[in-house]
């Protein structure tokens, strides 16, 4: 239990999918704008991170690693995990209209971020089980919207901050930006010991 | 030979099976969607400016395929043209869309009044606002810091002399501007419509005329002069009545008469002052 919770933890903190691995780096500063569809994206992306873990997981230790084919695991992954956020999109579409109507534009932004696969390899790659690789995709969806949300305030207090010309824009968001991760790194170490 | 097949066999069935849940899938679950609907969609122009009273192109075309009774000429921003092909898709009468543009009601440029303070705050009207109701004298007009400017989608507002000006040309009557002006003193009119009460200052007379030089000072000498009866004075303000302003025979004569020179006609070249 203890390790569940520490996996949890750290994907939300310390190995922040967005600010500590600089993965999902274009939905975080394209969809940051504002606040509701900066939690839209973030939804979708937890959603669709629990998704493809629960199914390339089992793909991974049945099919891949029993016939020596781990090799082939980002091709499959990807196809995978593309193919599945299709098939969400036209089973919420005639299921779920409403949920279909709030995540619908995000979700095909998603099939193929990396920050989703990058989560789907690193479970295999430390070597979890299946929970283990579930609550470790939840947290990182769970960082990656506390990412966004984060970095939606601070862009929305942006909006109306005297910026020089030439930073106006793209630039100042990149500076914000890392300042913000740059914050993260003061969680490294912190959960690991809380439990120790 | 053996190992690319044992690496492209296993890719290629998983990538069969995903497309068969595909294929079964979107056959099982598919959602009918009315087949003129692609069709409206494409005949409206895509700009999103509400102006037909919808959330957007997406929700006016939703309306018309669903509703009969919705009306076909909503679209201003498309004016007649889109009328004519959302009439032909949906197979109903066509008619006539009443165009409709925006008109700036403050004609206080700086030659006309000037500003008691320095603003040095944020670039924008509505922040102007909040800071003591702007920094120009009077409290009613244009604060010039282009609000209206920025949300305008056709690029038709530009500020001049610290008023906003609508290029009659450009403007597609979406109403954008007029629901972002802080001050309200956008207004949205037929474009047949030629008189343009150029002020919004309810203050006193006495009060609006040393705010501004061309504010309305409530003199009645329009309410005079009009043959129809069209403009009455309400809170020290001319106020007109489209609904009864025709272009009368000595028409222009209210802009002509007008003490102040704050009742303008428009044309598609502009607005003229006399």
């Amino acid at each position: 239990m203890t390790k569940l919770i520490i996996i949890l933890l750290s994907a939300v903190f310390i190995n922040n999918y967005v600010l500590s691995r600089f993965l999902g780096i274009c939905p975080f500063l394209g969809v940051s704008k504002k606040l509701d569809s900066a939690t839209g994206m973030s939804i979708a992306v937890i959603f669709v991170m629990l998704m493809s873990t629960a199914v390339t997981y089992p793909i991974q230790m049945y099919v891949l690693n029993p016939n020596g084919l781990g090799y082939l695991q980002t091709i499959v992954f990807i196809l995978v995990i593309a193919a599945l956020v299709q098939l969400v999109e036209i089973v919420l579409k005639r299921y779920i209209p409403s949920l279909h109507k709030s995540l619908g534009v995000y979700l095909p932004l998603i099939t193929t971020n990396c920050a989703v696969l990058g989560v789907t390899i690193l479970n295999i790659d430390e070597g979890y089980t299946f929970l283990e690789a579930m609550v470790n995709s939840l947290g990182s969806g769970l960082g990656f919207f506390l990412a966004m949300v984060m970095f939606s305030g601070v862009r929305s207090k942006l909006e109306g901050a005297d910026i020089p010309k030439s930073f106006k824009g793209l630039p100042i968001t990149l500076i914000a930006a890392s300042i913000t991760s740059l914050s993260f790194m003061g969680f490294g170490g912190v959960i690991e010991n809380m439990f120790a | 030979m053996s190992a690319i097949l044992t690496a492209v066999i296993p890719v290629v069935i998983i990538g069969i099976i995903c497309a068969a849940m595909l294929v079964i899938a979107s056959k099982l679950m598919a959602v009918k969607e009315d087949e003129r609907l692609p069709k409206v969609r494409e005949c409206l122009p895509g700009a999103n400016c509400g102006a037909c009273g919808y959330a957007g192109c997406d929700g006016y075309a939703k309306a018309l395929v669903e509703d009969e009774g919705v009306p076909t000429n909503l679209c201003v921003p498309g004016a007649d043209g889109v009328a004519k092909q959302l009439s032909e898709v949906l197979g109903v009468e066509f008619e006539d869309v009443v165009e409709q543009v925006a008109v700036i009601q403050c004609s206080g440029d700086c030659d006309h009044t000037e500003d008691i303070v320095d603003y040095k705050g944020i670039e924008s009207c509505s922040a102007a606002k909040l800071l003591y109701g702007g920094k120009g004298k009077c409290g009613y007009g244009c604060l010039g810091l282009g609000d209206c400017a920025a949300v305008c989608p056709q690029d038709a507002i530009c500020i001049e002399k610290g008023l906003a000006h609508i290029n009659q040309r450009l403007c597609i009557g979406c109403g954008l501007c007029a629901k972002t002006c802080p001050n309200s003193l956008i207004s949205i009119i037929p474009d047949v419509e030629r008189v343009v009460i150029a002020c919004s200052n309810r203050d006193k007379g006495a009060a609006t005329r040393k705010a501004c030089s061309s504010g309305c000072i409530g003199c009645r000498k329009c309410v005079k002069v009009c043959p129809n009866g069209a403009i009455s004075i309400v809170d020290n303000l001319a106020v007109i009545d489209y609904s009864k302003c025709e272009n009368c025979p000595d028409f222009g004569v209210c802009a002509r008469e007008c003490t102040v020179k704050c009742i303008q006609l428009k044309d598609l070249s502009g607005i003229h002052r006399f």
